[in-house]
C-alpha cells in the first residue's frame, strides 16, 4: 500500500514537472473532409493535412509558444466538440453569426469573403441572385449561401455536403448555378473549364476562431496573437501563398480597430433566437419546427420508403424464386448479387447511384436514386426472406400441386408463394421499419427528408436535443400504422392457425 | 448414377389399362426397386402392401412421375412414361403434366392448400390448369365434396377440419381434375384409428362407380376385403401378386407369411 502511494506521488511530481517544462500543446478541432483551401489531406501525402488555417494555426502557435495539433473533427460538430473538450478552439471557416456567439466566443475575425455564384460557361442569363428565379441551385448545407438563397427564394435549392459533388452536378446539368464561399470557388469552381464566375461576390462574412465562452484567457492571447500576425503581414503572407487574399480582407485588415459588423442577413436571420427563451416562447419554437418536419421532411421520407419497400419486395421475391428455382448460373447471380448488396455499405451504393451513374450517362433525379438505391439494397434482405419462407414451406405442398397437372410455375404462383407471403409478413414489416429509418441516410444525395430538416434545424437553432426528440418521435409515430397493418394483415392470413 | 428424367412416349397398342415393366430405381448404394413389373386392369382396386421401407410408397410415386427412375417404363392408358436421355427436357414437363391430369394422387399427410378453403383447394387445378370456367368448376367440386361428405364444411380451411375430414377433401381435390385413376400413398396412416373408416368408405364408393385406384396401406382388412388384386413388396422387390383372398390365405412366398404373420 504505501509503495502503491509513493509510487503515485512519484509519477505524479514527475508529471507536474514534464507541465511546467514545456506548456500543453494548442488543440484545434477542424473537418479536413472539409477541403482547399481550408483543411486538406496533401496530394503529395495523404497522411498529411494541409491548408491555409493549418499554417495560420502554426503562426497562432508559435505566437503562443504552444504546438499546434490539429484534431480532426466533423464540421457540423465542430461547436458541440468544443464544448465537450474534445480541443481548445474550432477553426474551419466558421462564420461570426450572432447565433453562434450565444455558444462560444469567437476572436476578432481573421479572414473576411463573400459568396462566389458559379453556372456553366454557356450559361448566359445568370448575372446575380435575382437571376436564379426558377432555377436549380446548389449549395453546401447549413452555410451562408444556402441562407442567403433560402431568402431570396424562388429557386429550388439542393444542398450538399461536399463541394465537389456540387460543381460535378453544375458541370453535369443537374444544376444551375452553384453559391458557395468564394475560397471553396476559387479551388473547385475556377479550375473547371466548364464552370465560369459571374457577378461580384454576394454578402459578407468573417471567420472567427471559437473558444469556449469560460477561456477568456485564451480568447485574449489569441486576440493578441492574431493581431501581431496581422501588423507584421505574415497572415496576408499566408494568404497569397494559398491565393486567397482579397479586398475584403484587405480593408478588414485595414480598419482592425472597428467591431465586426453582422451582416445584414444575420439580423435578419437571428433577430429572434438570440435572445434567452422563456418556457412559453421555448414551446412556440417547438411547435414552428413541425411544419417544415411534418409538411416537408414527414411526407418525404414516407414516400421514399414505401416506393423503395415496393421495389425490395418485388425484385426480392424475383431474386429468390431465380435462386432456388432457376438454373445454375442465373441462381448463383441471384445469390452473388445477394451478397455483394448485404455485403458494401448502403451510403457508397447510394453515392455510386448519385454520383458515379452520372459518368456513364445515366442521370437520376435524388428522388429516383434515393428510391432505386434503398430498393436495390434492400431487395437483397426480402430475397433471403422470400428464400427462407418459400423453404419452409413443407415440400408436400409442391408435389400436391404437381400432381394436380400444375406447372412448377403455376405451383409457385399460387400455391407456394402465396403462402410464404404469409410466413414472412414478420420479417418483412421489421425490414419496412428498418428502411423507414434508413431512409434518413439518403440526405446525403440531397434529398430533403425528415433527418435533412432535422440537421437544418438542429444547426440553425443549435438545438439537437429538442428537435432531435421530435423528429425521433415523428419517425416512430409514423412506423407505428405499418406495424400494426402488419399485425393485422398477419393474424388475417395465418388460416393455418385459426381453428387453435 | 444419377436419374434421368423419364420421357413420355405414346404407343398405340394396349394391352391392360395400367402396365409397368421392369421398373428399377436405386439411390446412391440403396436399390429402392429392383425390377419391378405388374398390370392393373380397368376398374380394379389394386393394393401394395408389404414392411416399411420396402419401397411400396417409392413404387406408386414412379407412376405419376413425383419420383424419377432409372430404368423401366410406366405405361398409363395412352401415355408411357420410359428413360431416355436425349428428350429436352420441356418436352418432358409438357407430357409428365399429361400424365397427371389422368393419374389423381392422395398423400399421407394429405398436403392440403392450408391458404385456401376445402372448396377452393378442389377448384384451383382445374381452374388454373386447364382454365375451366369457375362457376362450373364450383359446381362439380361442391358435387363432389357432397360425395365426399363435406358438403357443409366447403367453405372452412384445412385447419378448421379434422384429419379424416382433410383427407376425404384431398380426395375430393383429386376427383374435381376428373382422372382416370386414383393412387393412394398410405392414406389413412396419419389418422387417428377412429377417422380411418370414414376415408376407407370412400375409396370403397369409388371402387363402387368403377374407379381405377392403387392403395399404398397397411389396413389388410380393407386390402382383403375390398381389393381385387394384391402385390406384396419386399425390399425393392415384388414378391408375390395375386387376388386376395389367395394371398391372405395361402400365401406361396415364406417372407409373405412371416409379413402378414406380424402385420395381422
Amino acid at each position: 500500500m504505501r509503495l502503491l502511494a509513493a509510487s503515485f506521488i512519484f509519477a505524479a511530481s514527475l508529471f507536474a514537472a514534464t507541465a511546467l517544462a514545456q506548456s500543453p500543446p494548442l488543440r484545434w478541432g477542424g473537418d479536413a473532409e472539409g477541403g482547399a483551401p481550408f483543411l486538406l489531406p496533401d496530394p503529395k501525402n495523404p497522411r498529411e493535412i494541409i491548408g491555409f488555417e493549418i499554417d495560420l494555426m502554426n503562426a497562432v502557435g508559435r505566437q503562443l509558444k504552444r504546438r499546434s495539433v490539429f484534431v480532426q473533427n466533423q464540421w457540423d460538430g465542430l461547436i458541440p466538440g468544443l464544448q465537450r473538450g474534445n480541443y481548445d478552439a474550432a477553426v474551419n471557416g466558421i462564420e461570426i453569426t450572432p447565433d453562434r456567439r450565444e455558444q462560444v466566443n469567437f476572436s476578432i475575425p481573421y479572414y473576411v469573403c463573400g459568396e462566389q455564384l458559379s453556372v456553366r460557361v454557356e450559361e448566359n442569363g445568370i448575372q446575380t441572385l435575382a437571376d436564379l428565379k426558377g432555377k436549380v441551385v446548389g449549395t453546401l448545407k447549413a452555410s451562408l449561401a444556402q441562407r442567403i438563397l433560402e431568402r431570396a427564394g424562388g429557386m429550388e435549392i439542393r444542398s450538399y455536403e461536399n463541394q465537389n459533388n456540387a460543381y460535378d452536378d453544375l458541370a453535369n446539368g443537374r444544376l444551375q448555378a452553384v453559391l458557395m464561399d468564394w475560397p471553396i470557388a476559387i479551388y473547385y469552381s475556377r479550375p473547371n473549364p466548364k464552370l465560369k464566375f459571374v457577378g461580384p461576390s454576394i454578402e459578407r462574412m468573417e471567420y472567427g476562431m471559437a473558444v469556449r465562452k469560460e477561456d477568456g484567457a485564451l480568447l485574449a492571447e489569441i486576440n493578441e496573437a492574431l493581431r501581431t500576425l496581422i501588423r507584421s503581414g505574415e497572415l496576408r503572407a499566408i494568404y497569397e501563398k494559398w491565393e486567397i487574399w482579397n479586398e475584403e480582407t484587405e480593408r478588414l485588415f485595414a480598419g482592425m480597430a472597428a467591431q465586426p459588423a453582422s451582416s445584414q442577413v444575420y439580423a435578419d436571420f437571428t433577430q429572434n433566437i438570440t435572445k434567452t427563451l422563456t418556457w412559453r416562447e421555448r414551446l412556440r419554437r417547438y411547435a414552428s419546427y413541425l411544419p417544415p418536419l411534418l409538411l416537408q421532411g414527414a411526407p418525404m421520407t414516407l414516400a421514399i420508403s414505401v416506393l423503395s419497400m415496393a421495389l425490395a419486395v418485388a425484385l426480392g421475391l424475383m431474386l429468390a424464386l431465380i435462386n432456388l428455382y432457376a438454373p445454375a448460373g442465373f441462381s448463383w447471380l441471384a445469390r452473388a448479387y445477394v451478397e455483394v448488396m448485404r455485403g458494401t455499405p448502403l451510403l457508397i451504393q447510394l453515392y455510386l447511384i448519385f454520383y458515379g451513374l452520372p459518368n456513364l450517362g445515366i442521370r437520376l433525379s435524388p428522388l429516383t436514386a434515393a428510391v432505386v438505391g434503398l430498393g436495390l439494397n434492400y431487395a437483397a434482405y426480402e430475397a433471403e426472406n422470400y428464400r427462407a419462407g418459400i423453404q419452409a414451406i413443407p415440400r408436400g405442398q409442391m408435389e400436391a400441386a404437381l400432381s394436380l397437372g400444375m406447372t412448377r410455375v403455376q405451383a409457385l404462383r399460387h400455391v407456394i408463394v402465396p403462402q410464404a407471403m404469409r410466413l414472412v409478413i414478420p420479417p418483412v414489416t421489421n425490414d419496412f421499419i428498418a428502411l423507414f429509418k434508413d431512409s434518413s441516410i439518403v440526405s446525403v444525395i440531397t434529398m430533403v427528408e425528415l433527418t435533412k430538416i432535422y440537421g437544418q434545424l438542429a444547426s440553425t437553432y443549435y438545438d439537437y436535443i429538442g428537435v432531435g426528440l421530435l423528429t425521433a418521435a415523428l419517425y416512430f409515430l409514423m412506423g407505428l400504422p405499418f406495424v400494426r397493418l402488419a399485425r393485422w394483415a398477419e393474424r388475417r392470413l395465418a388460416t393455418d392457425r385459426r381453428a387453435e | 448414377m444419377l436419374p434421368v428424367p423419364p420421357v413420355v412416349q405414346f404407343r398405340g397398342i394396349m394391352n391392360s389399362f395400367i402396365s409397368i415393366q421392369n421398373l428399377r430405381k436405386s439411390y446412391e448404394s440403396h436399390e429402392a426397386i429392383r425390377d419391378i413389373s405388374f398390370e392393373v386392369e380397368p376398374s380394379q382396386l389394386t393394393v401394395i402392401i408389404g414392411p416399411s421401407g420396402c419401397g411400396k410408397s417409392t413404387l406408386l410415386r414412379c407412376l405419376n412421375g413425383l419420383e424419377k427412375f432409372d430404368s423401366g417404363t410406366v405405361r398409363i392408358g395412352e401415355v408411357t412414361l420410359a428413360r431416355n436421355q436425349g428428350t429436352p427436357e420441356r418436352e418432358v414437363n409438357a407430357r409428365l403434366r399429361r400424365l397427371r391430369e389422368e393419374v389423381g394422387m392422395v398423400f399421407q399427410s394429405f398436403n392440403l392448400f392450408p391458404h385456401l378453403t376445402a372448396l377452393e383447394n378442389a377448384m384451383l387445378a382445374p381452374v388454373v390448369v386447364r382454365k375451366e370456367d369457375r362457376v362450373s368448376v364450383e359446381k362439380r367440386a361442391r358435387e363432389l365434396l357432397g360425395k365426399v361428405g363435406l358438403r357443409d364444411r366447403a367453405d372452412y380451411y384445412p385447419a378448421q377440419l379434422s384429419g379424416g375430414q382433410q383427407q376425404r377433401a384431398a380426395i375430393a381435390r383429386a376427383l374435381t381434375m376428373e382422372p382416370k385413376v386414383m393412387l393412394y400413398d398410405e392414406p389413412t396412416s396419419a389418422l387417428d384409428p377412429s377417422l380411418v373408416g370414414e376415408v376407407l368408405a370412400i375409396m370403397r364408393k369409388l371402387d363402387d362407380e368403377g374407379m381405377t385406384q392403387i392403395i399404398v396401406t397397411h389396413e389388410m382388412r380393407f386390402a382383403r376385403e375390398v381389393s381385387d388384386k394384391v402385390l406384396v413388396l419386399h425390399e425393392g422387390e415384388l414378391i408375390e401378386t395375386g387376388p386376395p383372398a389367395q394371398i391372405f390365405s395361402a400365401p406361396r412366398d415364406e417372407r409373405t407369411r412371416s409379413f402378414l404373420k406380424g402385420a395381422l
